[in-house]
């Protein structure tokens, strides 16, 4: 029996929760800190959600390098893109665990992230994130994030500048 | 010339200014879509999304909803989307395959080659009705150059052949990356919006003046990923050596050293010790068919290039085939693929894709700072009134064949016609 089988839903939110202040309160530092040696982040296109990002066009496709430079580049304020930062806040719910395997966990949770950007009002990304988990002890470890979006094209939500 | 002309184009003081009016006037987006995208021939799709018999696209091509499909005959076909009867959507669908379609409003149908063959109680028609005058509606021009399909909704319109003039060698250049010379457009699609002028996006696609002030992330990450990047000793601008071409009938190109990786077929870091006996491989295919001199400018130069109006395909550190619509004066929609040859496999795929990525798209290094670029031009031209000008005079009065990437005689290029357009007597 792995230590996957004993992981409760409760700890599971928990550690979403943790998660997505980190990124609205842009501590990507201490966001990088969740992920595996390994980790992957991927937002697949909106017209072809359940694709493989080797054969079909994604927004993002990172792998833990291509993670830790997004995170150099966010931090720098030569990001156009993101300086000053969108504010976001991400509301998360319908938390549930999809699959136990030894000491991995897949989950999935819906998700609403409001974007605000200056001059503007709001720009609402809605969707699922799919989460491939490492069970440590009380805590987890992110192995692959997957966030897809529910628009029919990003359309007015524009670039996925930010850790989405 | 009977209207007055939105541009300065002083070629004894070397000055060329574009009226700004020209990015925010409601009026001029609406003489565009007459003038501009009423006249030219303007990107449909390309072949590979249509592969068998049954295969369709519906999308908005210069503004209207079209259907592109593939014949039971093989052949490839355009009808405007909209029901003879009361002028419904007739395919709803984004994509997919058909046998025909059929309106959900009173059931009329049509095959895949536009015919009406279907529609419910037509005996209660006594008059001159003749349902085979009600098949669905296709542009005044329909016709295509290796494998990239365009229409034109104006009679009068030269062949496509004659308008794309120039700009088919540099299509050229791309499709040859292609043992067979077949590309293609591979599955996913960026759509995304950006709040500004249309032609914002055509400026930005070839202004390499913007490179290392806008994208000095990239360029970081770039260096941070081993890729050798030497800022010229003098002024600020990359690559060193690169050109500005313009192709004939507005088009215009890009044509510079590369310095960046290629996935066909220059290698740098970010691709990985393994790609490089692949790549080797895939540039020497290409010098055994096109000889050394043809296959260097295939492997190891980045052109970025515009069809006049709003066509881009950007070949550099992965190929981007790109279109763009006003939705408004101050608004525009994009839509980008990226194409690959039927070739390659898993691998050099997966590597183009990813190469893509590191630039290109809403979650690229690179585009989303051009989108903030472009929509903070269009916030600051609410002064156009107060500020009227813009200024596109650098480089002017060198000869045309010595003016680099990061002039702007490209971009002047593109006004000039599009002032053309918007001013010649109807």
């Amino acid at each position: 029996m792995g230590t996957a089988e004993n992981v409760s839903i409760e700890s599971i939110c928990e550690f979403l929760y943790h998660e997505a202040a980190l990124l609205d309160e842009w501590k990507l530092e201490a966001w990088e800190k969740l992920l595996t040696d390994d980790a992957t982040y991927y937002v697949p296109p909106n017209d072809q959600p359940e694709s493989d990002h080797r054969n079909t066009l994604y927004t993002i496709a990172d792998d833990r390098e291509r993670i830790r430079q997004r995170v150099i580049r966010l931090m720098d304020p030569s990001c156009h893109a993101e300086f000053p930062h969108s504010r976001t806040r991400r509301m998360i719910n319908n938390i549930r665990i999809t699959e136990r395997d030894d000491d991995e966990l897949s989950v999935a949770a819906n998700f609403v992230c409001y974007r605000f950007r200056r001059h503007e009002r709001v720009r609402e990304y809605v969707g699922c994130y799919q989460y491939r988990l490492v069970c440590q002890d009380d805590f987890f470890l992110i192995k692959n994030r997957r966030v897809v979006v529910d628009a029919e094209e990003l359309g007015s939500l524009g670039s996925v500048s930010f850790i989405l | 010339m009977t209207e007055k002309s939105y541009i300065i184009d002083d070629k004894e003081k070397n000055l060329f200014l574009l009226d700004r009016i020209a990015y925010v006037s409601e009026d001029l987006h609406d003489r565009e879509m007459e003038r501009i995208f009423g006249r030219c021939w303007i990107y449909v799709g390309h072949s590979s999304e249509i592969k068998n018999p049954g295969d369709f696209q519906s999308r908005y091509v210069a503004g209207r909803p079209v259907i592109f499909c593939r014949n039971q005959a093989n052949e490839i076909k355009c009808y405007f989307n909209t029901c003879r009867h009361r002028g419904a959507v007739v395919c709803v669908e984004r994509s997919g395959n058909k046998r025909n379609f059929r309106c959900v409003y009173h059931s009329w149908a049509y095959d895949l080659n536009g015919k009406l063959v279907g529609l419910p109680g037509e005996e209660a028609y006594f008059g001159e009705f003749n349902r085979d005058k009600l098949g669905l509606r296709s542009p005044a021009h329909f016709d295509s150059y290796k494998d990239f399909w365009f229409l034109c909704l104006d009679p009068d319109a030269p062949s496509l052949n004659d308008y794309l003039a120039g700009a088919k060698e540099y299509i050229d250049l791309v499709v040859e990356q292609s043992p067979s010379g077949t590309m293609d457009i591979i599955s996913g699609t960026q759509e995304y919006d950006i709040a500004g002028n249309w032609k914002l996006m055509v400026e930005n696609s070839v202004d390499d003046y913007h490179l290392p002030s806008t994208h000095s992330t990239w360029l970081k990450y770039m260096m941070n990923s081993g890729v050798k990047i030497e800022m010229p000793k003098e002024g600020l601008v990359l690559p060193k050596s690169g050109k500005a071409i313009a192709l004939g009938n507005g088009h215009l190109t890009t044509d510079n050293l590369n310095y960046r990786g290629r996935p066909v077929a220059a290698w740098i870091p970010i691709y990985g010790e393994k790609a490089k006996p692949q790549m080797a491989a895939i540039r020497q295919e290409l010098e055994e068919r096109l000889g050394p001199q043809r296959a260097e400018r295939v492997a190891n130069t980045n052109r970025n290039l515009v069809v006049f109006p709003n066509l881009v395909i950007n070949d550099g550190s992965s190929v981007t085939v790109r279109t763009f619509y006003p939705s408004g004066a101050g608004n525009m929609h994009v839509t980008a693929w990226a194409l690959g040859t039927v070739e390659e496999d898993q691998d050099a795929r997966a590597r183009r894709l990813d190469a893509f990525l590191t630039f290109y798209g809403p979650g690229g290094f690179a585009t989303p700072d051009d989108v903030e670029a472009l929509e903070m031009v269009q916030q600051g031209l609410k002064n156009w009134r107060e500020d009227r000008w813009s200024e596109m005079s650098r480089g002017m009065g060198k000869p045309d064949d010595e003016q680099l990437n990061s002039d702007e005689h490209h971009l002047r290029t593109f006004w000039r016609r599009w002032n053309e357009l918007m001013t010649e007597e109807s």
